[in-house]
């Protein structure tokens, strides 16, 4: 980069070796701040000035992959989506995503979110499994159905939702607010038929009855994805199946596609890559 | 291979540190204490009221026992603490069963979340509970 | 029984929790409120009014009614707060169990106070 610093910006990190150090301890340095430089370039900036061996996930850095989950002045953010200048200090403190184990300085392990994420089934749940390896012809799906569950499906697992709740902060039992929201992703899916299945592990201890609309995973996401509102939508389709007035609907059929007269201005479906030709 | 990761999970403190964030956190904290604390009286008040069962005299003297004015001002904000506890679980019901978080949206940026949309519900109960006590203020110590 | 039934129960019991300590808070402790409408007693926790509910098949059904709703409503909440700290496997059961005692214990103590009560309008007099 060109661009002249515009200041210096102290950087609180707080780091954690395994096998040397006992405890996390915080770190201070001081950087250049440049015009556009969120909070990884500043951690990028800092192993190259200062702190050649700081360690941290990221990699897209334009908010996509979810790696760069991380307790940024006391509010998980992704580093990358993050603007110095939007915080409003000279001071920046940096520390691993909490609720998370810290495999090293920056990096949180985030191995039991994903274990959890598995357990509550985040596929499509369907008899015709012939059908799903090996796809014929389309499952059928209105955009109003999938207006349903879009919202939920932004989701990039970064875990900032998990390091704000407060449940998570206790009780590693809970589900938590990724899985959860993904499972209700599932679940109202017009082509899913696993709200059975899912049932059985949503109706526990570890399910939605955890929460308590604390709020803070749908403040923090980063994707807009509000997983506060997928939990509260999924405790009503589940209150409303114990009491037996949940509709019951099938899985959305095979269907052909349309026939008909075929507009010339669009492209061929590009040649299958998986199945028989 | 035994973990050499460091634990970091926040604990109590996480429960409780609402600091920088937003205002459905400090709904769910005082909603919770508020409970214990309803939960703590209600147990204590069966057993003062149950003395009804053995007679006029034991009714007089338990009466008695919690007439002075630390029991009338404990007494009054176990009635704020309901107070607040039955608006904010109506407002609770009405989230929780999904009914105040809105159906799901296209998330653009910047986004709306439920926590938002539900805000003048959590300011409506708010001021209600505060007229509410404050009302019941006047009725217990003022009006009596 | 699983956390969806017991949460249901719980949000249950809160809406009649709602609606009959809302009637027992304003009866018994708005009662000057009460006077300026011209209802109510002016002195409700007085031995002839708390006689006289007594003798109320109305309040003594919905005394019962409140201790047992107020009851499960309080005690499955403090159970999740317990559970939220993460008991071990033991400490769930000693929790879930106990609770479960005193929350019937209580009940039952409330309702035979309930009934008991000198001219309380209960079957056996």
């Amino acid at each position: 980069m060109t661009d002249a610093a515009v200041k210096q910006v102290t950087f609180h990190v707080r780091r954690f070796e395994p096998g040397v150090d006992r405890a996390p301890h915080w770190e201070s340095h001081a950087i250049p701040l440049t015009p556009g430089m969120t909070v990884l370039d500043g951690l990028w900036k800092l192993k190259e000035l200062s702190a050649p061996s700081l360690a941290w996930r990221s990699s897209c850095r334009m908010g996509i992959c979810g790696s760069c989950g991380m307790l940024i002045n006391g509010r998980p953010r992704l580093a990358c989506n993050t603007q110095i200048s939007e915080l409003g200090t000279d001071v920046v403190a940096v520390a691993p995503l909490p609720n998370f184990a810290i495999i090293k300085d920056l990096v949180p392990d985030l191995r039991p979110m994903f274990e959890t994420h598995r357990e509550l089934m985040p596929y499509l749940i369907r008899d015709d499994v012939a059908e799903q390896d090996d796809p014929t012809l389309e499952y059928w799906q209105s955009p109003h159905e999938l207006e349903h569950y879009l919202q939920f499906s932004y989701c990039i697992k970064c875990g900032c939702c998990m390091a704000a709740c407060p449940t998570v902060a206790t009780d590693p039992q809970y589900a938590g607010p990724m899985p959860l929201g993904q499972a209700q992703r599932y679940n109202t899916d017009s082509r899913d038929g696993g709200f059975a299945e899912r049932k059985e592990v949503l109706s526990g201890g570890s399910g939605p009855w955890r929460c308590h609309f604390a709020g803070e995973c749908s403040q923090v996401c980063p994707k807009g994805v509000d997983p506060a509102k997928a939990i509260q939508l999924m405790k009503r389709e589940l209150v409303s199946d114990l009491l037996r007035m949940r509709k019951r609907r099938d899985p959305a059929p095979v269907v052909q596609p349309p026939k008909g007269p075929r507009r010339e201005e669009i492209p061929a479906a590009p040649p299958r890559t998986a199945g028989e030709a | 291979m035994a973990s050499r990761a460091h634990p970091n999970r926040l604990g109590i403190k996480g429960w409780v540190a609402g600091g920088r964030w937003g205002f459905a956190r400090y709904m769910y904290t005082l909603h919770r204490l508020t409970g214990l604390g309803l939960l703590a009286y209600f147990v204590m008040h069966i057993f003062v009221t149950s003395t009804r069962a053995i007679g006029p005299e034991s009714w007089e003297q338990a009466m008695e026992i919690v007439s002075g004015p630390l029991f009338a001002f404990g007494e009054y904000l176990v009635f704020a603490a309901f107070v607040f506890h039955a608006l904010n679980g109506i407002r609770l019901g009405a989230i929780e069963l999904g009914f105040a978080v809105g159906v799901p949206i296209e998330p653009v940026y910047p986004y709306e979340t439920s926590v938002g949309r539900t805000q003048r519900l959590a300011k409506a109960v708010l001021m209600i509970a505060f007229v509410v006590a404050v009302w019941g203020g006047l009725d217990f110590f003022i009006w009596k | 029984m699983r956390d969806r039934t017991l949460w249901t129960w719980h949000i249950g019991a809160g809406l009649v929790i709602l609606v009959l300590l809302g009637l027992h808070m304003t009866i018994m402790h708005l009662n000057a409120t009460l006077g300026l409408v011209g209802v109510g007693s002016d002195e409700p926790i007085a031995w002839e009014n708390v006689a006289a509910r007594a003798g109320s098949i109305f309040f003594t059904v919905t005394y019962v009614l409140l201790l047992g709703a107020a009851l499960f409503h309080g005690f499955y909440g403090f159970r999740n707060i317990l559970m939220e700290l993460s008991p071990g496997r033991t400490l769930r059961t000693i929790i879930n169990v106990g609770l479960s005692l005193v929350g019937v214990a209580l009940f039952v103590f409330g309702t035979w106070a309930a009934l008991a009560a000198p001219g309380a309008a209960s079957m056996g007099g």
